[in-house]
This record gives C-alpha cells, sequence and structure tokens, in this order.
C-alpha cells in the first residue's frame, strides 16, 4: 500500500468524526486535525481505534501524543507497516 | 413563596411509526397498534416475541444534530435528542447557533429513563473486557451509557444552563420526570423545562422481564392482540420503545413570547408505599396509590369529579384490576359518575420509563383535540372492572369529547412507587 492509498484511507476514516462538510473544502497533508478539521480532541481515540481496525496494526499512546495534522497518521501508518514487513 | 402557573408550550415524541407529533395523534385517533412480531426475539430464544420498537435513526441530513456528535451516541440518546428537536421547534423556540457562547440560563432538562446505554455495554464493553483490551473501549462509553448523557446532550444543543439531570423511578420515570420539571418552573428554579424520558429496544434489557414471565407469551401469532389491558384475557405486557419530551413553561414566559399553549399543568405528587401490606417490589402497597391519587388531588386544588378522563398506568398484566380498583377508591364517586379510561399501552405496549412521557404526550394530544382513543383489545372487558366502572367508561371505539377538560394521569413501578399528575385545557 503506498502513502497516496493510505492518506485517502486515513481521510475517509476522519470524515466520519467531522462535523462540517466545509472543512474539506481546503485541506491538505499539514491541515490540522483539531485545529483545521474541528474534530473533537476526545475522538482522537476513537480515529486511532478506527485505524488499528483498518490497517490492522496497533498504535501506542506515544505515537498517538505525536499526532497533529494528516500528514502525521499518514507516516506513523507507513512506519508501522514498514515495521511489520521486516 | 407564591407558585407560578405551567403550561405545555410543545410536544415531540419518537413512537414506533411515528416521529411526528401528527403522525402519532393520526395513530391514536385510529386505535391502531404498533405491535410488530419481532424475529430477533424469536432468534434469541424468548417465548414472548412481539415489541413495539421507535426507530434511533439520526436523519443524516440534520446537520445540526450531526455537528451534535447525535449519529455517535447511543440509542436512548438518539431517541430522547430527536424527541427533544422536534419538541423544541413545536414551541416556535428558535435554535441557537452552535458558535455562540451565550447560555439561556433559565432553561432546564430531566430526561429519566430506565436502562439508558445497555446495547453499549452488551456489544462493545462485555466483548472488549473478555479479551483483555478496555483500551479498546474508544472515548465515548462513558457518555453514552450514563443515565445523564441524554440531558447533557440535549443541553448542548439547545445551549441550556439550568439544572440538567436524569430520574430513574422505574415505570413512573415518564411520570416522574414531568412532575420534576412541573415543580421546578412551579418553584422559579426554572422558567422553562425540557423535560420527558427515553428508552429504547434492546434484547438484552427486554430478557429479564421474560426471565419474570411478566410478558404476554400467548399471542405470537397476532402482535396485535398482545397488549390487552384491562382485559379479561391480558396475559402480561408488551415491551415497547421511544421517547417523548413536552417543554414546560412559566406562564408569563409563554405569554410574553405569543407561544401556543397545550394545556396546563395543575400539578404532580409520587409516593412510595414502601412494599407494606399487599406491597412488593411489583405489586402495589394499595394504600400507597389511594393515598398518592388523593394527595395528587388535594395538591392540584381539584374534586375527583372534576376529573373527565383518566390515561392508566394499565400495563395489560393481573394488577389491571387491583388498579381500577384503586382509582374508584381515591375518587369516591359511584359507577355512573366514573370518567372515560383508556391504556396508551394497549396501542405502543410498555416502554418502561419511556412509558409516562409518551402516555402523557398522549393524554395532552387527547385533551387538546377533545377525543378519548380507543383502549384496544377490551372486547373482554375484565369482569371485576365492569361491575366496578361499568363497561361504557372504557372505549372500545374512540370517542369524541371535545368538553373535555381535565386529565388525570397516574404510572405505578417497581419498588412500589406511585406517580400521578393532573392536566387542565388552559384557562385564562
Amino acid at each position: 500500500m503506498n502513502k497516496q492509498e493510505i492518506k485517502e484511507k486515513v481521510i475517509s476514516i476522519l470524515k466520519k468524526y467531522t462535523r462540517r462538510e466545509e472543512v474539506w473544502e481546503n485541506f491538505n497533508d499539514n491541515s490540522d486535525i483539531l485545529n483545521d478539521l474541528k474534530i473533537n480532541s476526545a475522538r482522537l481515540v476513537d480515529i486511532i481505534l478506527d485505524i488499528e481496525d483498518e490497517f490492522d496494526l496497533e498504535v501506542e499512546d506515544e505515537a498517538m501524543d505525536r499526532i497533529r495534522t494528516i500528514n502525521d497518521v499518514v507516516e506513523i501508518i507507513a512506519e508501522k507497516k514498514a515495521e511489520k514487513k521486516d | 413563596m407564591h407558585k407560578k402557573r405551567v403550561v405545555i408550550t410543545g410536544m415531540g415524541v419518537i413512537a414506533p411509526e411515528a416521529e411526528s407529533l401528527q403522525s402519532y395523534d393520526e395513530i391514536l385517533r385510529s386505535g391502531r397498534s404498533l405491535i410488530r412480531h419481532v424475529e430477533e426475539l424469536e432468534a434469541l430464544g424468548f417465548e414472548a416475541q412481539n415489541g413495539a420498537i421507535a426507530n434511533p435513526n439520526i436523519d443524516p441530513k440534520n446537520e445540526l444534530l450531526r455537528l451534535f456528535e447525535i449519529d455517535l451516541t447511543s440509542d436512548f440518546i438518539k431517541l430522547a435528542v430527536k424527541a427533544a428537536y422536534n419538541a423544541w421547534q413545536d414551541a416556535g423556540l428558535p435554535i441557537p447557533d452552535p458558535d455562540s457562547e451565550e447560555v439561556d440560563y433559565d432553561t432546564g432538562v430531566m430526561i429519566g429513563g430506565v436502562i439508558s446505554g445497555i446495547e453499549q455495554l452488551v456489544s462493545k464493553v462485555v466483548p472488549l473486557l473478555e479479551k483483555k483490551r478496555p483500551k479498546r473501549l474508544g472515548s465515548m462509553i462513558v457518555q453514552n451509557t450514563m443515565p445523564s448523557g441524554a440531558s447533557a446532550y440535549i443541553s448542548s444543543i439547545f445551549a441550556l444552563g439550568n439544572h440538567a439531570m436524569s430520574l430513574n423511578s422505574a415505570c413512573s420515570t415518564g411520570v416522574d420526570s414531568i412532575n420534576w420539571g412541573y415543580h421546578s418552573v412551579a418553584s422559579g428554579w426554572a422558567k422553562r423545562m425540557v423535560v420527558g424520558a427515553s428508552d429504547a429496544y434492546n434484547p438484552y434489557s427486554w430478557a429479564g422481564f421474560e426471565g419474570m414471565r411478566v410478558l404476554n407469551r400467548s399471542s405470537n401469532d397476532a402482535p396485535e392482540k398482545a397488549s390487552r389491558p384491562m382485559s379479561e384475557s391480558a396475559k402480561g405486557f408488551v415491551p415497547g420503545s421511544g421517547a417523548g419530551v413536552l417543554i414546560l413553561e412559566d406562564l408569563d414566559l409563554a405569554r410574553a413570547r405569543g407561544a401556543r399553549i397545550y394545556a396546563e399543568i395543575l400539578g404532580g405528587f409520587s409516593n412510595c408505599g414502601a412494599l407494606r401490606g399487599q406491597g412488593s417490589m411489583t405489586f402495589p402497597n394499595r394504600e400507597g396509590v389511594i393515598r398518592a391519587l388523593k394527595t395528587t388531588f388535594e395538591l392540584c386544588e381539584i374534586k375527583p369529579e372534576e376529573i373527565d378522563y383518566i390515561n392508566g398506568h394499565l400495563s395489560g398484566t393481573m394488577a389491571d384490576p387491583f388498579e381500577v380498583q384503586n382509582w374508584f377508591e381515591a375518587m369516591n364517586m359511584t359507577e355512573k359518575e366514573f370518567p372515560y379510561i383508556n391504556s396508551t399501552k394497549s396501542i405502543l405496549g410498555h416502554s418502561l420509563g419511556a412509558a409516562g412521557a409518551l402516555e402523557i404526550v398522549a393524554t395532552v394530544l387527547q385533551l387538546h383535540h377533545g377525543y378519548v382513543h380507543a383502549s384496544l383489545n377490551t372486547e373482554d372487558l375484565h369482569p371485576d372492572i365492569e361491575k366496578r366502572i361499568g363497561r361504557d367508561s372504557v372505549p372500545l371505539e374512540r370517542i369524541d369529547f371535545p368538553e373535555m377538560r381535565i386529565a388525570a394521569k397516574a404510572n405505578f413501578g417497581f419498588g412500589d412507587v406511585n406517580s400521578a399528575i393532573v392536566l387542565r385545557k388552559f384557562e385564562e
């Protein structure tokens, strides 16, 4: 799975938790999940659970704490996927 | 302190096949049973397989409810929020700007319920704990299972800053939640209250009643005949689900904003028979019941003969003839004088905590529009009831009754609790 494919899946998970359609009118890889996509911070936990299910991996709390942007999520998933292959 | 007059200015219900007040009114008028055979109950080994299931799903086009994440909550919260949203709009109240920091500290919310978010415990918490993985529960289990969750979400949507709570008194919950709101407004604690109750369909909660053998197991092939309050052949109640919400207001506030007034609440009262006498966890001490009804009439400053219509608890168990006897004794009237009495549960089944709220909305609709709905399946009225109050008091068909002025409503619940409320058509 390449990063583009990962990103598409991440966005579809994030869309479940965004509450305003307009946040998707103007976004990029560096969009901040809480400030730009206006997702309730409590939902980060649920987003990580959905990612674990979707990509069949585990994200530790330390990794979760590093997440700010869409790109952060994609990078963490790509790293984990690479580790799994090794 | 001078008591404020309290009026009902808005109502909303989510019942099976009825998500608007108008469709609910039409169902009551037509006397159409909402009880269906539930395949899931059969598959799970229930002998009593009928039920009445209200739809908790949120319309994805409702942007406001999506904004407040209602689609991510539990079924009882969804039902309560949908009913509250309808009630708020029915009252003609403006929906606040979600981005505004303004809070309405004069309006509170009290939404009761008996089983809350049990489906979340069954479908999420139990399987994950069995795998020793509680961390995978995510962030919403607590707010989706806490009984005050419905009130919390409703206060967030409408920016309500007076008290926001939940109440549970078993099958008395609906009447008690509305009585609580009445007392809050009458005393000046709040100027407006969003009140009601919600209970969702869930076989894991209904199973307890199957275990007690209090559900009707003999009518799986004829669901519309299964709920038979006051009938000689009543064999237990039929579980239901839904939510009913009312907007109560200080009369001065309602008048100032030109609100439409459905009815006035004259008062309400609750007590407990303390499981003494013939009272037990599941059967009422008749002394407690009679006292609750008499005290309600006294507090409302009405004479029993002024009551035109009674919406009973009447769930379709062996307790119905005793309930009618208790009303009869508390009212101290002759058979000929006894008012109309019906059971909304004959149409909706018994939605536990939500029942009283749905039944009070039904009572107000009948009072407002001037009719008494049919009490279904009373062709074989119990002889003890017929002997006491006569066949004419229990309508087999809808009765048009535009002169109806005062209606009384009571519920009785496990724990020997008794609750009553009296409503009057609005008079200046």
